[in-house]
């Protein structure tokens, strides 16, 4: 049996959550599903959400369809999403689609967090 | 089986074309399994990270196409890959049994009243990462193709989608 997915790793700042993506590829829908199901319950009420992908290598649409969804339930709480540790690869997938205009995205985790402030 | 010419030095960096149709269940993780063959193909062929990865990517947004939006999930139905993989480019073909669609005629997910839509990006991203892609007039089979970029820069004009290819 594979490991159990996906595995995150959650850290709370003063000012913000921080989830960091330990998969190298994030594509299947059960992933992205318990992605989901992991993170929607850290952004019930007003949070600030930090993403930090820099251990992802491969990702596809999907996980795109999955941070919109993400997105949409922060602003409806007033928080804001950063995303980080976007590898240019990945990056360019973000270019593509024009979502680089609608996140906001930052080189690092610290970065991200004095964006905040 | 996939075929390897070797040129007369026994060299497979010449001329190794492989070639071969795949035709599976409409199941996403079995047919990954054709797509990492492929990607072992083009790491042994040399291809730089940057085609793999493109070519990864339009694979994947081509068999999720494929099964959820052609096949409709009915795993009784088939999704075909077809491929001639060679040093110069590789030449991917996804077939599945669905009605098939006009691929120009799909919402514009970049446009302000679609950038917040969950999904519908996946044409995009295939079109934008390969060097060359063609619906069938069914509209049921793509067809892709992704030039080496480290087998010199011969760029799509005569060796393209237009032209016939050899396995």
């Amino acid at each position: 049996m594979e490991d159990v997915k996906p595995r995150i790793g959650v850290y709370y700042a003063q000012n913000a959550t921080i989830v960091t993506l330990t998969d190298e590829k994030i594509l299947e829908d059960e992933d992205i599903k318990a992605l989901e199901e992991s993170i929607i319950p850290l952004i019930e009420g007003h949070v600030n959400l930090v993403i930090d992908f820099s251990s992802v290598q491969f990702l596809s649409s999907a996980v795109l369809g999955l941070l919109i969804r993400i997105s949409k339930k922060i602003n409806e709480h007033k928080g804001k999403l950063k995303l980080c540790g976007i590898s240019s690869r990945i990056y360019e997938i973000f270019k593509i689609t024009r979502l680089d205009e609608i996140f906001d995205i930052h080189e690092d985790a610290k970065k991200a967090m004095l964006s905040l402030k | 089986m996939p075929v390897f010419v070797f040129d007369d030095k026994q060299s497979m960096t010449l001329k190794t074309t492989i070639h071969e149709k795949i035709v599976l269940k409409g199941i996403i993780s079995e047919l990954r399994t054709v797509c990492a063959k492929i990607m072992s193909l083009g790491k042994t062929l040399n291809y730089s990270g940057d085609d793999l990865f493109a070519i990864h990517l339009a694979m994947e947004e081509a068999i999720v196409n494929a099964v959820k939006h052609g096949n409709k999930q009915d795993t009784n139905k088939t999704v075909s890959i077809e491929y001639d993989v060679s040093p110069e480019k590789m030449d991917i073909s996804v077939a599945d049994e669905g009605r098939g669609f006009d691929s120009t005629h799909l919402a514009d997910p970049r446009l302000s009243e679609n950038i917040y839509k969950m999904g519908g990006r996946g044409v995009l991203l295939i079109k934008s990462y390969m060097d060359e892609v063609e619906y069938s007039k069914t509209g049921n089979t793509v067809r892709m193709l992704k030039f080496n970029s480290r087998h010199g820069k011969t760029g799509g004009q005569q060796n393209g989608l237009d032209s016939s290819t050899s396995s």
